[in-house]
């Protein structure tokens, strides 16, 4: 049992486990979706005084501040009870590409230390990956009004056209990241 | 003691998110340059799921625990905003590996940079109430 709890989960066990949490917070009276989180973050930080999007009664939304904070346990509880000490299992052309990039252990550890680690957040390359990529994600998902979890899951779950649209976005987005912007941005 | 209920749920969500790997760069990268079936399986797999749940909640009229019937808010007419916004969340999604589940449960793991990640997404939300009278929707 542990041992299976500690190797990684295939998708046919994680994607139905998804739903049923979404499904969860539907019984327990909410919806399901982080990014809205981003602006109760920016009401709390007194952004109200600045634009009135920030303007609502964000106290009502507490229960999605305690959903991400179990989030954040959960990745506590995984990396001391949970964590798998083997190498991720990656398909080789991409390993190749990764190398080729100069990652030079791809999934040793869940993220490459030679973007995402302290000491490259005053690189340049840094600053894109970090601080402009995740300018995107907040930026975007508000203007979408949403992100995967609101659109990609609940929105597709519930056959809304809106958010098939914004999927549709999010992958014009992600590959153009990916093939274009990533091999550009990681040799700087 | 009322929402308890949701951090159990985020806790469920965080290890669930961690165990299949979708929290990883590399798994994003794989998933954009179609190499890897997993990130499909997982986003399909909770998709069809959560049809069958919520079509079965609609069809048996289920209630929530509060007595109400179960119902997903729809989203707001249009396509502007959905197209040029999830353009944007999907280049930054491809840059940092992460969306915003994602960045939470990072940083509960140990990658605490991601600080950093999350409070830039922060800040782009707080752009976004700045600018959002001036973009279209």
């Amino acid at each position: 049992m542990v041992e299976y709890l500690v190797s990684p989960w295939p998708w046919y066990v994680a994607g139905p486990l998804i739903a049923v949490i979404m499904y969860l917070m539907f019984y327990s009276g909410k919806t399901f979706g982080v990014s809205s989180t981003f602006r109760s973050m920016c009401s709390i930080g007194g952004a109200g005084r600045f634009a009135d999007f920030f303007r609502f009664d964000w106290k009502a939304q507490n229960w999605n501040l305690v959903f991400v904070l179990g989030a954040f346990l959960g990745g506590i509880i995984a990396a001391v009870w949970l964590n798998n000490p083997n190498a991720m299992v990656l398909d080789e052309t991409v390993v190749q590409e990764f190398k080729a990039m100069g990652i030079s252990n791809p999934g040793v550890t869940m993220e490459p230390a030679e973007i995402f680690d302290w000491d490259q957040l005053l690189t340049l390359r840094g600053i894109i990956f970090m601080v402009f990529g995740g300018f995107l994600v907040g930026f975007g998902a508000r203007y979408a009004g949403g992100c995967t979890s609101g659109h990609a899951i609940t929105g597709l779950s519930s056959l809304q056209l809106p958010s098939l649209i914004a999927v549709i976005g999010f992958f014009i987005g992600g590959l153009i990241s990916t093939y274009f912007l990533i091999p550009i941005f990681v040799s700087l | 003691m009322k929402y308890l209920k949701f951090l159990i749920l985020g806790i469920a969500f965080g290890l669930v998110l961690i165990k299949a790997e979708v929290i990883s760069w590399y798994r994003i990268y794989e998933m954009f340059r179609f190499q890897s079936f997993h990130m499909y399986g997982v986003i399909g797999s909770a998709v069809v799921t959560g049809m069958i749940l919520l079509a079965l909640a609609k069809k048996l009229k289920s209630k929530d625990m509060y007595g109400n019937f179960i119902h997903v808010p729809p989203k707001d007419k249009g396509w502007k905003r959905y197209l040029f916004g999830g353009i944007f969340f999907g280049l930054g999604w491809a840059l940092t590996g992460a969306c915003p589940g994602p960045m939470y449960i990072l940083i509960g793991k140990g990658f605490t940079v991601f600080i950093v990640v999350m409070i830039s997404a922060v800040f782009g939300t707080f752009f976004y109430g700045l600018v959002k009278d001036k973009l279209p929707h």
